[in-house]
């Protein structure tokens, strides 16, 4: 169960435009609603009221400085969840058969029920993709959704990660990263879209998009001081009888 | 990554006692008896299983452990679990036929060696299979673990064994380059550790990213305030303190002390039984040794968090 399919049907998976996102932390939030009572055990909070609140968390927003050589920084906002790699190493380090890659649609799951909460495979993902509940004792990790994006029950338009859909700024895309015409790898193609750490060989499915080149203002002498009106009438006697005053 | 004294414990205790296993199912000659038997095959083994006791501690359902024996083609963890048990197992018929009947089975033995050497290989390689983890992603950290097992199970079993020579050399004078030969693979270990962080790796916050066309990363917020399972797992960077105080008392206690009680034994010609001392205190420098091997690797995870 832990052997790597050798390939997937599809491949499932989210593309990130790192030019969008405005780092609201929505996704952050809606994907915690969502999973905390969907898939699995909840997602707990240690001491969620107190002095160091911590928790299991699918997805964080981290935000950083990037400064180039010549000109100023800018300030990306960098979403971070389960890449769902298609050479997932946390998936065949599991000793119990707890973690596994779908054939049909390329997800990366965790059975809770057979997991024993060694950790190895947070330790084999270079992304910290993966999360171990507080009070379950078992690996979380990101399902995609996988109880929403097939689920009957809801109207269509929910049926992508709650993430996707909670997006404000619609900096999140979903679909299927294998089908080279689909909305997702086009916009992967069209805006040059990229694998996180690909030194790490995990071949991640999910890709993000860089931010766009920054239009800055031309440099340009300083603009001209504004002219001094001369008032006349009543306003004029007054401002010459203030002036007077010193 | 985050010091769990249960996989330390672990790590030590288990590595010494397979050592001591191998020797035995290799015909390591002790005493007539089945009392002497008895007590060899007990502390080897003691050693074994506490050390496995120990590392189901760290697991979060300890109840399911048993579930750990099932992927052995793909796991190096599960490779591991199944290599114990079938060596402890073995061990086990091994040492009842020896104390009933006094018949050490040769052939039982060699088995016995076989899955000895490899369930302290398949426990290395749990951590040398990470890349994730540059200090540990070498063949140096399976010949380290070979080695402190063969110097530390050499020790124990000798201090206790019948001979004086084993092959015309002083069993003394053989634990003594053993414990050499252990801490120069362990000095090569830490040399190549050196120069082996994530940035030397290939790993910068500019690849985690994948910012680094547009310049230099640096986090400037964190996703939350407090901490978090990763950063207290994989990003632990107190225990890193006083890595060259812990690397210092390692080396005196674990290397410089137990080589010295070894040597004099064997230039002085003393009681092999001082072996015992050499190793008791090779244990507690191991123990340094293995928190810092945890300490101070890097996971790439840290990456985003700098």
């Amino acid at each position: 169960m832990t052997s790597l399919p050798p390939s997937t049907d599809k491949k499932l998976g989210l593309v990130i435009d790192l030019d969008t996102c405005v780092g609201c932390h929505a996704c952050v939030v809606s994907c915690k609603e969502w999973n905390t009572g969907g898939y699995g055990a909840p997602l707990a909070d240690i001491d969620p009221y107190g002095a160091e609140p911590m928790g299991a968390w699918l997805n964080r927003v981290h935000t950083y400085e990037v400064t180039p050589a010549e000109g100023p920084a800018s300030v990306v906002h960098f979403p971070k969840s389960c890449l769902h790699c298609d050479d997932a190493p946390c998936v065949t380090v599991c000793p119990t058969g707890a973690s596994y890659k779908r054939v049909e649609d390329g997800i990366v799951l965790v059975e809770e029920d057979l997991c024993i909460g060694c950790g190895l495979c947070a330790w084999a993902c270079p992304y910290g993709a993966r999360e171990m509940d507080p009070a379950e004792n078992v690996m979380k990790k990101c399902t995609l959704c996988v109880d929403r994006i097939y689920n009957e029950n809801i109207p269509q338009e929910d049926r992508e990660p709650a993430c996707v859909r909670t997006c404000p700024a619609k900096a999140r895309h979903f679909g299927d990263l294998a089908d080279p015409d689909s909305d997702v790898s086009r916009l992967v193609a069209e805006r040059g879209g990229f694998d996180l750490m690909p030194e790490m060989g995990t071949k991640p499915v999910n890709q993000y998009l860089p931010p766009r080149p920054k239009t800055r203002p031309q440099a340009s002498a300083a603009s001209p001081a504004p002219e001094t009106v001369e008032a006349d009438g009543l306003l004029g006697w007054i401002d010459r009888a203030l002036e007077r005053l010193g | 990554m985050h010091p769990a004294i249960s996989v330390i414990f672990f790590t030590v205790t288990s590595g010494a006692g397979f050592g001591a296993i191998s020797l035995i199912g290799a015909g390591y000659p002790f005493a007539q008896g089945a009392w002497v038997a008895f007590l060899v095959g007990a502390l080897a083994g003691g050693l074994a299983v506490a050390g496995l006791i120990s590392s189901t501690f760290h697991l979060g359902h300890p109840e399911r452990s048993l579930r750990a024996f099932s992927q052995w083609r793909s796991s190096w963890l599960s490779r591991e679990g199944v290599c114990a048990v079938v060596t402890l197992l073995l061990f086990g018929l091994y040492t009842l036929i020896w104390m009933v009947t006094g018949v050490r089975l040769g052939w039982l033995g060699a088995f016995i060696v076989i899955g000895a050497v490899a369930t302290v290989f398949t426990t290395a390689m749990i951590y040398t299979q990470l890349k994730t983890v540059p200090h540990w992603h070498t063949a140096w950290t399976p010949a380290v673990y070979l080695a402190f097992a063969a110097a530390s199970g050499f020790t124990l079993m000798a201090s206790l064994g019948r001979i004086d020579a084993l092959g015309g050399w002083p069993v003394t004078a053989i634990a003594f380059w053993l414990l050499l030969l252990a801490w120069a693979v362990k000095s090569l270990w830490w040399r190549r550790a050196l120069t082996t962080n994530l940035a030397q790796a290939g790993s910068t916050p500019e690849t985690a990213t994948g910012l680094g066309h547009l310049g230099k990363v640096r986090l400037l917020d964190r996703p939350h305030t407090g901490p978090n399972y990763l950063t207290k797992e994989m990003v632990h960077k107190v225990a890193r303190k006083h890595a060259n105080q812990l690397r210092f008392l390692s080396l005196v206690t674990g290397a410089l002390a137990p080589i010295a009680v070894t040597g004099l034994t064997w230039l002085a010609g003393a009681d092999r039984l001082w072996l015992l001392a050499a190793f008791i205190l090779l244990m507690a420098g191991l123990i340094i040794e293995r928190w810092l091997f945890f300490a101070e690797a890097e996971h790439s995870v840290s990456l985003y968090y700098e």
